[in-house]
């Protein structure tokens, strides 16, 4: 009975059914998905599932289950996500908890199966290649089968013969009549009543070690993924060929990593990332089934991914962490050039189209701007030589997969900047060095300070300044050393550590020190400190949260191919899986996610920090606008159009007094909005009350006022979301002030 | 406006015959009534009439009614103003007591008869009357995917249309989504001028926007005008003037109009008038904030003590309906133009006018420095409430 081990989308296929005729639902796969009823393409999905929603475990039973459940998954599930213990616990308390009472029988019953299969256990010992006998020999005995048995007795008569399917078979079909399976099942119950006590610690112990992720893990760590794989009409294996598995398609797990086209880098967790993007053509084909049966989809996707959503995101992409980046600076300091460059440097720009700009650039008159023509794509841009909006692209350094957005320096443009930086961890900060240069954007009027103050006040901690052009001042060291000081005192002033804060000459017309350490002798006299490339590999992966709620900021909305529309944005909180519901506040809008992509790669999943693109359908794109939120539609986010915050004011000459209308900056939003109250003064150290209802407010004080925007819009507090509580007030073309949500208002 | 008769008392009671003759007028006469003022226009009234055999049958009549004004509706989009009242001069139609609303209509007279008109009503007809002010703006605001054109003319800042279309970004690899969207997005404020601007009328039209949207919408619009064939945009070319504003919301209206570009070719418009005001009283409050007051009871201390050099006040205020809190506003303002300052009325149309509303509606500049009193605070702020 032990051995049942999770046979893929078969296996959970047969237990949904047999639950269908009576039996509780204790072994359910959590490996289901939109291919998971095409097992029967006779069969609606709705059909079984709906059969099976009539019956109603009793809670102790249940979870007697479950823990059957831990047994029967073994390892091959548990091994896969190396999840913390606390982790784990926390999810599968909160689960618990949360149980959605009647009114969701189906999904309640879900969490409850799958995410304890998921959490720790440990399994019956099988090693990976028994392991994976059985799961070739389950499989070709159900293909004679069909769903007729329970898997449990497969499983047991798979072991005993050894994994043979032809003795297994006789074995079952002539037993098969001498026993009742409900005596059976319960026999089974009561065996296992001990093992969660043992099956849970063990798995404790086996977490804490399975950071190292070994080979084994790996091979089980491919098996929901290429389970989820199924295509219509087709069954798939994994494991060994079984003799005689004739029309089978039999697929070694192994070999279907190796196989997998993009599968470049060599890296132990390529082979997770990997059969993740062949599969996206598999699911296009399952989508209606899908949109027909939301909810089995979406619930199993939670439920697998509340348990390793957090492992699967310092695995992805090779082990390398998401970083989002935003490069910052007065305009003209040469952002877009010394990005581009960079670009081209590591080859994210071919030779040709390179070479394509050189000439163009050179034929309009404009040698300097071809590296920005990389960043700087519209007509519009290419003309004027001035970034107008955020360029978004990708590259990769040793240790980090950053997505680089290069924001316009131009003073009409910082809203488009704030975008930008609302949606970034780090920043590069490029001055230009030339005589003249650096003053005309760091005294007043250079957007120098104003972009400093903004992504400090948008929660960027991490900073490089990038001394741009030093070729033009020869290199000198002095110029460098006072750029650096005057800079920090600044920086320092607008709260950023000094331990955060790295200074880089660097020249980005001639690529001087942006990916390689530079070789010119006038630099490498006094200079010997990371280049570009090298710090921004350097700096610390931000926490995400992904434990909270889904958000997501729409930066973007357009139409792409095919059904639906696509909306991009940085995700906030928390995480997404393909065929799952979202909201859109504050149209208030469901809609269904059919792809996510990241980086022009489809993904089935995505978490917190990653800057996606969703492609969503049953909503109207016309009610999209950006600065709309997507979220978890069980637990919204809160649309208001008045709210109590704490202003940091900045240097600004006029008065802020009530009724003051201002422009509301709040993650990609920015929306008209008037200072209805002012309703104290605070110390800026202390946060003590200094004043209340004060007639107006002036430079640098700290605040509490209430603001009322003309639309509504859809805030967190800052105390539950850091991300989504930040906004910045501007008026007429300058940042008057930084603010914090406090509280939200009807 | 045109002011045929005029009659009032040493009371101050009395009445005054005017015909309104542009939509402008309607909104000073909105200004003008009051509840309890009696109103005597042309209108149309639905009259039953029963034969003797009992045959009922309606028609509809043009008849002179009088009312006593209990309700009053601006219709700040159609510049329509409807009275609603009791009739109290009976007709062969219409019954004492009767209720009628009516809809007052350009260049037909109507008589308004007040119980005591007061200065600020009196000025409002003298302002509503000089011809003199008249300058017709049209404006464009805009940023990418939003634009606002609304009308400026001296008392009312009117938003004719608002254009809001989702411009995807650029991509990398493509930009002809974004082309074509801001593409779509320039034709339909194009259209938006072609409909809602009177070129016989509209002395300018000011363009704004960040950045190059202004430049490349003008270019758009030109292109399109000749590849039409557009006379009327083609002949008025000269009208258009392209500005500097911050963002394409309409707020940004007053960066606009205190361009001195546009304060140059406008000659003084009152909206532009009033925005330098209040920008004024921004700039005492930053300097001397003890000569900046604002709040009904702070600039009423400041009259007492005739220290009010300008003082700022929302037109919203006089349309209080409550009699005495009305007189508080006027007996406020005589004693300013009393005591020699200057009294600026904002219309709460302006956008200038919108954010003095939400300063409380009084503020004041001081010929000399007050030590604010913080007691007076209190009762301010509960009256702002």
């Amino acid at each position: 009975m032990k051995e049942l081990a999770g046979q893929g989308r078969v296996a959970g296929h047969q237990l949904r059914l047999m639950c269908a005729r009576g039996r509780a639902c204790a072994w359910w796969s959590p490996l289901k998905g939109p291919s998971f009823c095409s097992i029967y393409p006779g069969r609606p999905i709705c059909h079984l599932l709906t059969t099976e929603n009539d019956i109603r475990v009793p809670g102790e039973l249940h979870d007697q289950r479950d823990f059957e459940d831990d047994d029967m998954y073994g390892q091959s599930v548990e091994d896969d996500y190396c999840i913390s213990p606390a982790t784990a616990n926390q999810f599968i308390y909160s689960r618990r908890e949360k149980q959605v009472p009647k009114e969701e029988p189906l999904e309640e019953e879900e969490y409850e199966e799958e995410d304890v299969p998921m959490s720790p256990t440990i399994s019956h010992n099988l090693d990976p290649l028994d392991q994976a006998k059985l799961y070739s020999c389950l499989d070709h005995m159900r293909a004679v089968l069909g769903d007729s048995m329970p898997d449990s007795l497969l499983n047991q008569a798979a072991i005993r013969c050894g994994f043979d399917a032809q003795k297994a078979l006789d074995a079952v079909l002539s037993e098969d009549p001498k026993r009742a399976p409900v005596p059976n099942r319960t026999g089974a119950d009561v065996e296992k009543a001990p093992l969660p006590q043992r099956s849970r610690q063990a798995a404790m112990i086996e977490k804490a070690k399975s950071r190292d992720v070994s080979n084994n893990k790996l091979d089980c760590e491919v098996v929901p993924k290429v389970a989820r794989m199924t295509v219509s009409g087709k069954k798939q294996t994994m494991g060994f060929d079984v003799p005689s598995s004739g029309d089978n398609g039999v697929i070694a797990a192994a070999g279907r990593r190796v196989n997998s086209p993009e599968n470049t880098t060599a890296t132990p967790a390529a082979g997770e990332a990997a059969p993740k993007r062949p599969e996206t053509p598999s699911r296009g084909s399952n989508e209606d089934e899908l949109a027909g049966v939301p909810a089995p989809g979406r619930a199993a996707g939670k439920a697998r991914q509340t348990m390793d959503v957090k492992a699967e995101l310092e695995k992805r992409q090779g082990g390398k962490s998401l970083l989002n980046l935003v490069v910052i600076g007065h305009v003209d300091a040469g952002k877009s050039t010394l990005m581009g460059h960079l670009l081209y440097l590591l080859g994210n720009v071919n030779k040709r189209t390179m070479h394509k700009y050189e000439t163009e650039s050179k034929k309009a008159g404009k040698a300097s701007f071809a590296y920005a023509w990389v960043l700087d794509e519209t007509g519009e841009e290419r003309d004027r030589g001035v970034t107008m909006d955020v360029g978004m692209t990708k590259f990769e350094t040793e240790s980090k997969v950053v997505t680089l957005m290069d924001a316009p320096g131009h003073k009409d443009f910082i809203p488009n900047m704030i975008t930008g930086a609302a949606q970034a961890d780090v920043a590069v900060l490029v001055v230009d060095a030339s005589r003249g240069g650096f003053e005309a954007g760091f005294e007043a009027g250079g957007q120098t300070r104003e972009h400093g103050l903004l992504v400090r006040s948008l929660g960027v901690t991490q900073l490089v300044v990038a001394v741009n052009k030093m070729d033009q001042v020869n290199w000198q060291p002095e110029r460098f050393q006072e750029i650096t000081s005057k800079l920090g005192h600044f920086l320092k002033q607008a709260g950023f550590k000094d331990s955060d804060v790295f200074y880089i000459p660097t020249s980005g017309l001639s690529g001087e020190n942006l990916s390689t350490r530079s070789l010119v002798s006038e630099l490498t006299a006094w200079y010997s400190g990371l280049s570009l490339l090298e710090q921004i590999d350097a700096f610390r992966p931000p926490q995400r949260s992904v434990d909270k709620p889904f958000r997501m900021c729409v930066s973007d909305v357009f139409k792409d191919q095919g059904s639906g529309f696509c909306i991009t944005g940085k995700i906030e909180a928390g995480y997404i899986q393909t065929g799952e519901k979202l909201l859109a506040m504050p149209p208030n809008e469901t809609c269904l996610v059919k792809g996510i992509t990241l980086h022009d790669a489809p993904l089935d999943w995505a978490a917190a920090g990653d800057h996606v693109s969703l492609t969503v359908t049953g909503m109207d794109i016309i009610k999209i606008n950006v600065g709309c939120v997507f979220c978890d539609p069980k637990e919204p986010i809160r649309v208001c159009t008045r709210f109590r915050a704490r202003l940091l004011l900045f240097n600004f000459e006029i008065p802020i007094t009530k009724g003051f209308p201002v422009l509301l900056h709040y993650g990609t939003v920015s929306e008209p909005a008037t200072i209805t109250k002012l309703l104290s003064i605070l110390h800026k150290s202390s946060g003590e009350v200094l004043k209340k209802k004060p007639k107006c407010l002036g430079k640098g004080m700290n605040a509490i006022v209430e603001i009322q925007t003309q639309r509504p819009v859809a805030l967190e507090l800052y105390k539950d979301f850091k991300e989504l509580g930040r906004f910045m007030l501007r008026y007429v073309g300058s940042t008057i002030a930084a603010g914090v949500v406090t509280e939200i208002k009807e | 406006m045109k002011l045929l008769h005029r009659d009032i008392e040493k009371d101050n009671a009395g009445q005054v015959t005017l015909i309104p003759e542009e939509a402008e007028d309607m909104w000073h006469t909105y200004n003008l009534l009051q509840q309890g003022d009696s109103l005597r226009a042309s209108t149309i009234r639905k009259v039953q009439t029963e034969s003797t055999t009992g045959s009922v049958g309606s028609s509809r009549v043009r008849t002179t009614l009088t009312l006593c004004v209990e309700t009053i509706d601006f219709d700040t989009q159609a510049c329509q103003l409807r009275v609603k009242g009791t009739n109290i001069e009976e007709n062969q139609y219409v019954k004492m007591g009767a209720y009628h609303t009516i809809e007052l209509e350009l260049n037909r007279k109507f008589t308004l008869a007040k119980k005591s008109w007061d200065s600020v009503v009196l000025a409002r007809i003298d302002e509503a009357c000089d011809p003199t002010q008249k300058a017709d703006v049209a404006a464009v605001v805009m940023q990418e995917g939003l634009a606002n054109l609304v009308l400026v003319t001296p008392a009312m800042t009117l938003l004719r249309a608002k254009v809001e279309l989702t411009i995807p970004r650029k991509r990398r690899g493509s930009c002809t989504q974004h082309e074509k969207a801001l593409e779509r997005f320039y034709d339909a404020v194009m259209q938006a001028i072609l409909r809602h601007v009177n070129f016989d009328v509209v002395k300018c039209i000011l363009v704004a926007s960040p950045g190059f949207v202004k430049d490349q919408f003008m270019t758009y619009l030109f292109k399109e005008a000749v590849r039409q064939d557009n006379k009327v945009l083609l002949e008025n070319r000269p009208k258009f003037m392209m500005v500097h504003s911050s963002s394409g919301h309409k707020y940004s209206l007053k960066e606009i109009l205190s361009d001195p570009t546009v304060t140059n070719r406008l000659s003084d418009t009152k909206a532009a008038g009033e925005v330098k005001a209040l920008e004024d009283f921004y700039k005492m409050l930053q300097h001397e904030p003890d000569r900046a007051f604002y709040g009904l009871a702070h600039v009423e201390r400041a009259a007492d003590a005739l220290a009010v050099d300008t003082l700022l006040v929302s037109d919203k205020l006089f349309r209080h309906q409550d009699v005495p809190t009305r007189a508080r506003y006027v007996r406020l303002v005589d004693k300013v133009r009393d005591s020699g300052g200057i009294v600026r009325i904002f219309s709460s149309l302006h956008v200038s006018g919108e954010q003095l509303t939400q300063l409380s509606g009084v503020a004041a500049i001081l010929r000399f420095p007050i030590a604010d009193v913080s007691e007076g605070e209190d009762d301010s702020s509960s009256e702002d409430d």
